[in-house]
């Protein structure tokens, strides 16, 4: 048993779990600077989680056991998909389980449940956002299984230390297929984070809603953790982003000091990614529910010529 | 696990690779693209990646007519034609709409085949040639189709010329890929016919107006002789 990897791993889930309210703050701060209205606080999402978990769950009268375990499973599908991201290092105990295909089975897994529960109590809303929310699932799946299909021909491996570690501890090498990947998979995390051009996640009209759809017959502690998973889900997005294309500064060596800095460049690396995020989201508008095909219909597509820029550019004869 | 495939290539030919696939993606962009002023602002970024490219090949290989070819590039292709575009649907006043002849999804399935086509078609080519930037000549070829592509699915007629225009870009990369560009003389004439090109087609888009109250380039299939 090795007890560096075991403290790494601990300390990341631990920060995934703590920066995860704290990255979505962030970005609804941002966002609101940008459109003019006065910011909510940044801890706004703890003391929404907060005043969840302590009132009274309701229940509606035909809910199965499934729509009560469902935010459990969803909840550990996003906080082990957060804790196999390699962000602080790349010595961790679960590295050798942390295969990019594994990983975006786990976001399956989740988005399953999640569509299972939001059908469960047969209200029409529910129904209607699960749909949706498959409809955008099974398109959004191959473009990210693409994208790291690419990292994975750069790095000859599917293991996402193996690639954190090519990419950021090889001698530097500009690979232009990166650019390709790094657009599509911004446009797939876009539409899975069910943000802006896709979905906007503070609607109020039903009618429009994507994700909120499906999650509006729960209260209380069900729907803390259910909130609690979407945010883990923006930052395991976020990490893979950054573990992908911007992995310098993720340590090799496994000394606790450089944790400590590999830590400090993570929360600046988010800093930077939620402002854009929020920036996304201004400047776009909301997009027609019938236009999300042909949104991650181009994401598809550029997730392939990634693929075939890499066969001709980076293979050399 | 092996090593990283490509470590022997010179920093200068990876940002070039860079620059090519830019070049690509602002190829699709502009497919993809449904408003003019997008579109023209798309074209403004290729002409500035193209001429930024140029300059990386003028300085590694000390080649001092690229240098020129890229300062013409930036001119003719960054400030002089897009600003004569923007003048032109301002007054105009074609601002929204981009028709295509078929949607945009299967405009970029077809996108896709011709990149794979020109990639394919490029590889031997590129084997025969000795430049440091003979890698990038299958994305050049594909920018061409590309553009040609756009030329062909746009009905309107302010798309096709920005299309046209797209089409010499990527004939320029494809030149400066294969042979390090063009003679000077050559150079110069294609930018100048690029520049009267455009003037002739402005005062065409006029007349075209003139006669059939829109810029759709269908209504001219219906001309007949009285």
């Amino acid at each position: 048993m090795n007890f560096y990897a075991l403290f790494a791993q601990l300390l990341e889930l631990v920060i995934a779990l703590l920066l995860a309210p704290l990255l979505t703050g962030w970005v609804n701060q941002c966002r609101a600077w940008f459109q003019n209205r006065s910011a909510p606080p940044l801890l706004q999402t703890y003391f929404t989680l907060h005043k969840l978990f302590h009132k009274d769950a309701l229940l509606a009268h035909n809910a199965s056991s499934l729509f009560r375990a469902a935010p459990y499973i969803i909840f550990s599908c996003m906080a082990l998909a957060s804790a196999i991201v390699p962000t602080l290092s790349t010595d961790l105990i679960f590295s050798p389980a942390a295969d990019a295909i594994a990983l975006v089975g786990l976001f399956a897994l989740a988005r399953i449940f999640i569509a299972l529960a939001g059908m469960d109590v047969g209200t029409a809303f529910g129904s209607l956002g699960a749909r949706r929310e498959m409809l955008i699932g099974f398109l959004a799946e191959p473009a990210l299984l693409m994208v790291i299909f690419t990292t994975s021909l750069i790095s000859q491996s599917t293991s996402l230390s193996t690639i954190v570690e090519t990419l950021a501890h090889r001698e530097f090498v500009i690979y232009p297929s990166l650019a390709f990947a790094g657009v599509a998979f911004t446009m797939v995390s876009l539409a899975e984070n069910a943000r802006v051009p896709v979905d906007n996640p503070t609607t109020h009209l039903e009618l429009t809603m994507l994700h909120e759809a499906m999650i509006l017959e729960y209260s209380s502690r069900h729907l803390a953790l259910i909130e609690w998973a979407a945010c883990l889900k923006l930052f395991a997005y976020s990490c893979l982003g950054i573990a992908l294309f911007f992995p310098f500064g993720i340590p090799e060596a496994a000394d606790p000091a450089s944790l400590a800095v590999a830590g400090a460049i993570l929360v600046f690396k988010l800093l930077i990614g939620g402002f854009l995020l929020a920036l996304i989201e201004t400047i776009n508008a909301k997009m027609r529910i019938f236009r999300a095909p042909e949104f991650l219909g181009t994401a598809f597509l550029l997730a392939v010529l990634a693929m075939l820029v890499h066969l001709l550019l980076e293979v050399g004869p | 696990m092996s090593p990283t495939l490509n470590l022997a290539v010179p920093f200068s030919s990876q940002l070039i690779n860079l620059f090519a696939a830019i070049m690509l993606l602002l190829g699709f962009a502009m497919l993809a693209q449904r408003r003019i002023i997008t579109l023209i602002n798309l074209f403004t970024l290729q002409g500035a990646v193209l001429s930024l490219s140029t300059l990386v090949v003028a300085l590694t290989t000390h080649q001092t007519h690229l240098l020129w070819s890229a300062g013409l590039t930036f001119t003719l292709k960054v400030a002089l034609l897009p600003w004569i575009l923007h003048r032109l649907i301002r007054k105009l006043s074609v601002k929204w709409d981009v028709e295509t002849l078929i949607n945009i999804p299967t405009t970029m399935l077809v996108g896709i085949g011709l990149v794979v086509i020109a990639f394919n078609v490029a590889q031997p080519i590129s084997q025969l040639s000795g430049t440091i930037t003979r890698a990038t000549l299958g994305i050049a070829l594909a920018c061409v189709l590309l553009a040609f592509l756009m030329m062909i699915t746009r009905s309107k007629a302010v798309p096709q010329v920005i299309g046209f225009l797209a089409m010499e870009n990527g004939l320029f990369f494809a030149a400066t890929s294969a042979t390090y560009g063009m003679p000077m003389v050559v150079e110069l004439g294609i930018a100048l016919d690029v520049l009267v090109g455009m003037v002739i087609l402005g005062v065409f888009f006029f007349q075209i107006r003139e006669q059939f109250d829109s810029l759709d380039i269908r209504q001219m299939e219906r001309i007949k002789e009285e």
